[in-house]
């Protein structure tokens, strides 16, 4: 797979050469935050970032999407029937992933595209996107990708991957894909010592990560031992189930479908949901399998660490960001859960 | 080419309406689409969602059995926004339909076999598409005792279809929870009635659906008239949205109940965490 070098001051004209052949998504700094979004202006990228408050899921899986539109108009011969909106599936670039949220997509797949059944929006628009991923030099206190089976300059899911190593970028080619984007730039000179740069600054990156937990020592327990474990009753105490974490979180892909109306125009939404809330799973009849708080917070984690890795064997559906852990109003870290899983409640006496 | 959008429903046209009890309608539909409808395959106890436009979409057992093929019918217990629309449509409206949906009975391997149906209000609905597919290849199936309850005389679905089960030799044992007027059948809850009945599990399935709270107690009857775990099978209600396992609300541990139910043994029950 092929390599260039990309000096700094030459980033800003390789994005606006990208923006004239792609659509080019990048992280935007929003005042408080950088978030991804659609890049106007080629100045606009901020590659100086640790990492987007959302994650980057949106780009395949809007929180607020139309499915469908109708029209309710009995006039109308075409009444009732679900029209699908034309979306842009022109290909994109999304540039600055970190190789956690690209990992994610990964993990999602599995969800959204499986042999018999393929949701078509997410197919299509991962079919249509180049990601190139921008390695973490410096992770922050809350990452933890290494404990979760990713790592700092981890090329799941990418294209691309791009190592900043100081006065420049360099830029590997990791599929197919990632090689056509790569050739129709012009690098700049390899600088001799970029290779050891590179090698140094992943063995720093993953240095200072360190291991979380051991992934093994919960998955191999017991469904069932796990899910009447005490350990629940500790973790949900203080959460407010306010849904932050499912919000942040990268593999988090529940999804409600509603209809909204106004006038005779109806539109057929798909929108983020999430397990921490009661109505998520409520029957008409009333009757709510997870009435109580304890049931959603344990539904949330296990599915991630549990219920996910049995069902998919695909190891755990957390990828380290730490996200959930920086957003949660009381301090609930996932890191912490996943000791508790592995070695039981160890409530204070 | 990208595979047809499993979101996306059919058109399909309300043929009758039959009002089963207070807050129970019974559709009967076709798809708009002739050929799709003639080429429509499904198994008993395979669900499907449909749309009402502008509110929402529900998912409902198809419970006319594939042997009768004239129309798909669903029976819609009146509880929330999308069943209050439903119970307002007439014959000759159009209604969504994204079916077939789930695992479905397996049939073919109950072949031979004496079958015990116990069934709580609505909860019926699903048990009577394969009964009925039962009763079309009758001789295929040994003694068919069918234990129907409801609260009340006035709450018992598919009233004026009794007397074709009977005909089709099914030993139909009716109960409500109450002394009724008029009432001459049982009177006792489900649970109860099994037990005065207590069936032999030899070379028997029993196949459950009612309220979970019926539920429960039917499987301990049962246990206690000794069937084994992989006799006994159910089908089981959840909230639903996609109906094709991507949403993710309506798992029990590792499984969704959309994608890998609504139908499953007991044994496989015990194994799934308990999220009823």
């Amino acid at each position: 797979m092929s390599e260039i070098y990309i000096a700094r001051e030459k980033l800003p004209g390789i994005v606006e050469q990208w923006m004239g052949r792609y659509r080019l998504f990048g992280p935007v700094f929003q005042g408080q935050y950088h978030e991804f979004e659609q890049v106007k202006q080629p100045g606009a990228v901020d590659l100086d970032f640790v990492n987007t408050k959302l994650s980057p899921k949106g780009l395949f899986h809007p929180q607020a999407e139309k499915m469908f539109e109708f029209t309710l108009d009995k006039q109308n011969p075409e009444a009732g029937i679900l029209k699908e909106i034309p979306r842009d599936y022109s290909e994109r670039v999304i540039l600055g992933i970190r190789p956690c949220d690209a990992r994610a997509f990964v993990l999602d797949d599995v969800n959204f595209n499986t042999n018999d059944i393929k949701d078509p929006w997410w197919v299509r628009r991962r079919e249509c996107s180049t990601l190139v991923g921008l390695a973490c030099n410096d992770p922050c206190s809350t990452c933890f990708c290494t404990s979760v089976g990713g790592g700092p300059f981890d090329t799941a899911g990418l294209d691309v991957l791009l190592v900043d190593v100081g006065d420049g970028f360099v830029a590997q080619a990791v599929t197919p894909k990632g090689e056509d984007l790569l050739a129709g730039i012009q690098g700049d000179p390899m600088p001799g010592e970029a290779p050891q740069k590179i090698e140094d600054l992943k063995k720093a990156a993953e240095a200072s990560l360190g291991k979380a937990f051991q992934v093994e020592s919960f998955t191999q327990k017991n469904m069932l031992d796990l899910f009447s474990d005490p350990l629940w009753e500790e973790v949900q105490f203080s959460c407010i189930n306010c849904g932050t974490c499912t919000f942040v979180c990268p593999t988090c892909w529940c999804f409600d479908i509603q209809d909204e109306v106004s006038e005779d125009k109806g539109a057929r939404m798909r929108l983020w949901d999430a397990c921490m809330f009661p109505l998520f799973t409520y029957h008409g009849s009333g009757h709510n399998p997870r009435g109580q708080k304890l049931q959603r917070v344990r539904q949330r984690f296990m599915h991630k660490l549990k219920y996910y890795p049995d069902k998919y064997g695909n190891g755990v559906a957390c990828v380290g960001c730490g996200r959930c852990v920086k957003a949660c109003p009381v301090n609930i870290d996932i890191r912490q859960v996943a000791r508790l899983m592995s070695d039981g409640c160890v409530c204070p006496a | 080419m990208h595979a047809h959008n499993p979101y996306l429903p059919e058109l399909a046209t309300i043929q009758e309406v039959i009002q089963e009890t207070h807050n129970i309608r019974t559709l009967r539909v076709t798809l708009d689409d002739a050929e799709k409808m003639r080429d429509f395959t499904f198994r008993p106890g395979q669900v499907g969602q449909l749309s009402v436009f502008g509110v929402g979409e529900s998912t409902f057992v198809i419970n006319s059995p594939p042997t009768r093929k004239d129309y798909l019918q669903f029976s819609v217990m009146r509880v929330g926004e999308v069943t209050q629309r439903i119970h307002q449509l007439n014959a000759g409206d159009q209604i969504g339909v994204r079916a077939p949906l789930g695992n479905g009975f397996r049939y073919e391997d109950m072949k031979g076999k004496d079958i015990l149906f116990i069934g709580g209000g609505i909860g019926m609905a699903p048990l009577r598409t394969l009964l009925l597919y039962m009763i079309d290849n009758r001789s295929d199936y040994g003694d068919i005792t069918v234990i129907y309850g409801a609260r009340s005389p006035k709450d018992l679905c598919y009233l004026y279809e009794f007397e074709e089960w009977r005909a089709g030799n099914i030993n139909l044992v009716l109960t409500v929870d109450a002394e009724f007027p008029g009432w001459n059948e049982r009177v006792g809850f489900v649970p109860t009635v099994l037990k005065e009945e207590a069936p032999s599990p030899k070379n028997r399935l029993a196949l459950v659906c009612g309220p979970p709270i019926m539920i429960k107690f039917v499987l301990f009857g049962l246990k206690e008239l000794d069937f084994e775990d992989h006799q006994i099978l159910s089908t089981l209600e959840k909230r639903m949205k996609c109906g094709i396992g991507i949403c993710g609300r309506c798992n029990m541990g590792s499984k969704y109940v959309c994608l890998d139910g609504p139908v499953f043994s007991y044994s496989e029950l015990r194994e799934m965490v308990p999220e009823m």
